[in-house]
């Protein structure tokens, strides 16, 4: 009860002299404004992250080396893909479970507002000082966002101190956010809003907070292990001191699958809110949706060595991994029915978080088949390391999480300002996405199984020809973002025609329901009765 | 509507048509897994066609529901939402049918998975060794190894001269094995974690280095098979291809008894030219060569380096003023560096040669010369 007192009297302060300029967005504790701040540094990141994969298709574009150095092409694949998912995947949920949470379960704000805004600014550092060793002598990381050992350990430049820095503070801000979901979903629901009633987007997160509680910690301890070896003498991951460097593999992993996870399972009740909504029909299966993610969170701890099949374990081990990888497309499976029995005989409009939605359950599904044959350990033995895997894990974050994001935004967008978003630019931002993100990711798919290994600068010419349609896509897939940069600076500015209070025709909820838009500066001072 | 059962079939046949069409034409066609040319290859590839099947199946099935849903139960075409949202039965059918679904693909995998990781009773061993950025051949039960490094050209690289047709996966001296026997790979690494990849073997395995891992083939066809590193290995991880030459038995005997010899003969040249000066062209000369297969992928063909990871030679206190650490430095690496011992790689001309070269190349200009036998010296400790 404490907090919520404190808490209160927080928001006194605002309703009086609530500062104005930066020192509102500096020292916020409004869980709005935090979600905000969350969702423009997520996007930010996304479009630094996707600068860097256009310099890496740029470099690909033909055989040969035209653009880049091959130890600057490793920094770029290496900083997309951490900024990719610690600085956009990552903050872009967190800052849709500020928005959202509170709510839809009727509570004033996040239970630790301070806490809040301490776990958002943060960010900005670390993101700040792994950007930055890009600048130093030799180069920042360059040994992929895995920063497998003894790469990262002997073998790298000393800005690896900066890069294991920044990653503690990505991992203190995320265990903040999650504490933060945990403690306002277990405290702050409003009466009537039990357990099997909260809305699956609030199921999904709090689950996924669960999570990361229980594996950042992991990923604080490896890059922590990693700075002791380079530079204080350890020699965890060293075989000449003793040490195992397919341990590092280990922990990396016990942190790394859960993460995957993390990246898509508030992207399930994103999608498990939409469908519905454009159904006009409630969601099919809540209770086995409940069960399935929750079946996954704990499947996810005990498959990481399917991400380890080539580094010679024993038979025994290997066995024991697949078949568990292969358990886990069992609770997704039935996600996947699930949204299309609740399509079944509902009465479906496609607006445009509908598209999106429908996109991501065709695409998403498309990157779990592959993930299924990835599962399987003689067959993962070609495949790993090539373009079918980064094709895998394209399909799953940019047509799964990206997508669930994007859907997520234009779904919520006009409850937040009170204003409907530019549909025109809307509907070119979707098509235009959809066409070039198939046309980026779906010929990796063959390049991989022909034989094109992962983190290459340079390829051999039987490659060339799809390579140079993946880069066409590449190119075409970043310019489409610019399209959803000016629908969002227009919807930031209140342009747009007024909604209503409901927005869809279809949309249930709190947040729907009981909310006007744009949904005030305060909501739920005293708590909605959920009947 | 029938249009667009018509249109629905038209595409579905062309969906199916396509991989049918790769499955055909797996060689020419460039964008299927391949069979390969051995008998575990060949049932890698099994596999991964019928996960390929039963993804498609599912996918059809699944979205055929989905669009079909999309399409009549259109609020535009007046459909009605019913309301039902849950229903036991159908929920325990879809757990439990795709669940046996897994059980049928997780017997034939774990059959070739046994298979593939028994490495017993092998007629041939090869200790396989990755560094930066270079494979090492050891035959165990003959005399013979060697390194393997990428022989194409830096202009071909950097776009300067035409790309050859085995651009990039072309090496200087290839791996010999024979064919219709069992060969054993023992995989390892002298410095960060490699991986030796040869899709027509369906053979991959890291290699750890301070650890020993175990692969094998049996390749059923003689030729000539080409793969890549797959594990990030540092800047030159997209050049360094694998090689492979599996030829007859009796072909095979023949080119490792050669071998045998001319490495023997090698080593005892070796001593000979111990006693011979060489002059200072001919060490740059040879230098020079030495200095860009085996030094310039880290110091530059400049001298220059890497700023911050690689140090420059032109101009270092070291290569211009110590010759003892010089040669002490090539001959033995400095561990926890990428600097390699060079001693076991090159022969003591090569290493003299090449300390020669960097001592007066780039305007290094010392005038100084070192010989076979001052390098000679150093390793034996006179
Ligand atoms: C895989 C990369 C790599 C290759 C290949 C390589 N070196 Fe080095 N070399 C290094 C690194 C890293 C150092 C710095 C070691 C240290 O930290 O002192 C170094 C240091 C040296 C030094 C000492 C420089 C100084 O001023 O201290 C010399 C001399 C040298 N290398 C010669 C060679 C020669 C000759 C070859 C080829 C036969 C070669 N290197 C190949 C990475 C490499
Ligand atoms: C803008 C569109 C994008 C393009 C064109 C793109 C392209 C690429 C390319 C070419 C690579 C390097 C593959 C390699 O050489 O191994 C890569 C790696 C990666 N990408 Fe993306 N990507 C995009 C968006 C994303 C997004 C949105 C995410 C995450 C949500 C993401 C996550 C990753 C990860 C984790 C890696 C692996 C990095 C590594 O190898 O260490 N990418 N991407
Ligand atoms: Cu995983
Ligand atoms: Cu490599």
């Amino acid at each position: 009860m404490s907090t919520v007192a404190e808490h209160s009297h927080d928001d006194h302060d605002h309703h009086h002299h609530a500062p104005s300029g930066i020192k509102r967005w500096l020292y916020t504790t409004n869980h709005k404004d935090i979600g905000t701040l969350y969702l423009w540094f997520a996007f930010i990141m996304f479009l630094t992250g996707g600068a860097m994969a256009m310099v890496i298709r740029a470099e690909l574009f033909q055989p040969g080396l035209q653009i880049v150095d091959p130890n600057f092409f490793n920094q770029m694949t290496t900083v997309h893909g951490l900024i990719m998912v610690f600085g956009a995947v990552m903050p872009a949920f967190t800052g849709l479970a500020n928005w959202l949470v509170p709510m839809m379960i009727g509570a004033p704000d996040m239970a630790l507002p301070r806490m809040n805004n301490w776990s958002f600014w943060i960010l900005p550092f670390a993101f700040l000082i792994l950007l930055s060793s890009l600048f130093l002598e030799g180069g920042g990381p360059n040994f992929g966002w895995t920063f497998y050992a003894p790469l990262s350990t002997t073998y790298s430049n000393d800005s690896t101190a900066l890069f294991v820095f920044s990653v503690h503070i990505m991992g203190i801000s995320s265990i903040m956010g999650a504490i933060n979901v945990i403690v306002t979903i277990f405290n702050m629901r409003a009466p009537g809003m039990n357990w099997m009633k909260m809305p699956l987007f609030v199921w999904t997160w709090l689950i996924t907070a669960f999570l990361l509680i229980a594996v950042m910690p992991v990923l604080a301890g490896v890059v922590t292990m990693l700075l002791t070896d380079k530079f204080f003498g350890t020699s965890f991951f060293d075989a000449a001191g003793g040490g195992d460097p397919v341990l590092f593999q280990h922990v990396f992993w016990f942190f790394g699958h859960p993460e995957v996870y993390i990246m898509i399972l508030p992207a399930f009740g994103i999608i498990s809110q939409i469908v519905p909504t454009f159904s006009r029909k409630p969601l099919f299966g809540y209770a086995s949706m409940v069960y399935a993610t929750a079946s996954i969170a704990l499947l996810s701890f005990v498959v990481w060595a399917h991400h380890m099949f080539t580094t010679g374990m024993p038979v025994a081990t290997e066995l024991f991994f697949m078949f568990a990888t292969m358990l886990i497309s069992v609770p997704t499976g039935v996600k996947v029915f699930n949204w299309v029995a609740t399509m079944w005989r509902g009465s479906i409009t496609f607006e445009i978080p509908m598209m999106f939605a429908i996109a991501f359950i065709v695409l998403f599904t498309l990157g779990g088949f592959s993930g299924l044959m990835l599962a399987i350990t003689p067959v993962d033995f070609q495949y790993h390391d090539t373009y079918f895997v980064v094709a895998h894990f394209h399909y799953v974050l940019v047509t799964g999480a990206i997508f669930s994001i994007m859907a997520a935004v234009y779904y919520w967008l006009p409850k937040w300002t009170g204003k409907m978003f530019d549909i025109t630019l809307a509907k070119w931002h979707f098509w235009c996405s959809l066409i070039s993100v198939n046309l980026l990711f779906f010929p990796m798919h063959f390049v991989g199984l022909a034989g094109m290994p992962r983190r290459i600068p340079d390829y051999a010419l039987q490659f060339a020809d799809f390579n140079k349609w993946i880069s066409i896509g590449g190119f075409a897939f970043g310019l489409s973002q610019l399209i959803f940069l000016a629908l969002l600076i227009k919807a930031c500015k209140k342009e747009g025609e007024p909604v209503s209070d409901r927005v869809w025709e279809g949309a249930e909820g709190l947040e729907w329901e009981q909310l006007p838009s744009p949904a005030p500066y305060h909501t739920f001072e005293t708590p909605p009765v959920v009947k | 509507m029938s249009k667009i059962v018509s249109g629905a079939t038209k595409l579905l046949s062309i969906l199916v048509a396509v991989p049918a069409f790769a499955d055909a034409e797996v060689g020419e066609l460039e964008w299927n897994l391949r069979k390969g040319v051995t008998n575990i290859s060949s049932d890698v590839y099994d596999l991964h066609m019928l996960m390929f099947w039963i993804c498609t199946a599912i996918g059809v099935v699944v979205f055929a529901v989905m669009f079909y849903s999309m399409f009549f139960h259109r609020k535009s075409r007046g459909a009605k939402a019913a309301n039902f949202h849950e229903s036991v039965k159908v929920e325990v059918a879809w757990t439990v049918v795709p669940f046996l679904i897994l059980i049928g693909m997780a017997i034939p995998a774990a059959n070739t998975l046994i298979a593939m990781e028994d490495v017993s009773e092998p007629d041939v061993t090869v200790l396989v060794t990755g560094s930066q950025w270079k494979w090492h051949y050891k035959y165990m039960d003959n005399d013979v190894e060697y390194y393997s490094l990428l022989a194409t050209q830096q202009e071909q690289i950097n776009n300067k001269f035409d790309k050859g047709e085995n651009y990039l996966l072309e090496v200087d001296r290839p791996l010999v094995i024979p064919t219709g026997k069992k060969v054993r790979f023992l995989v390892t690494s002298d410095d960060v974690i490699h991986s030796w990849w040869v899709p027509d073997f369906a053979v991959k395995k890291d290699a750890n280095p301070g650890f020993i891992n175990e692969a094998w083939t049996r390749v059923n066809e003689p030729g000539i098979y080409r793969g890549q590193c797959a594990e990030l290995c540092g800047k030159d991880h997209g050049f360094m291809p694998v090689v492979v030459i599996a030829k007859e038995p009796a072909e095979y005997d023949a080119w490792i008894s050669e071998q045998e010899e001319i490495q023997r003969k090698a080593k005892e040249e070796e001593q000979k030219l111990l006693a011979l000066n060489m002059s200072m062209e001919e060490l740059m000369e040879v230098g020079e060569k030495v200095y860009l297969a085996s030094c310039a992928a880290c110091h530059m063909p400049t001298g220059q380096g890497l700023p911050g990871v690689f140090p420059a030679l032109k101009g270092s206190e070291m290569v211009t003023q110590d010759i003892p650490a010089h040669i002490d430095i090539v001959l033995n690496g400095k561990t926890g560096t990428a600097m390699q011992a060079f001693g076991k790689q090159l022969s003591l001309r090569d290493i003299a040669a090449v300390i020669t070269y960097e001592r007066n190349a780039w305007g290094n200009n010392t005038g100084d010369m070192v010989q076979a036998k001052d390098v000679n010296a150093a390793l034996t400790g006179n």
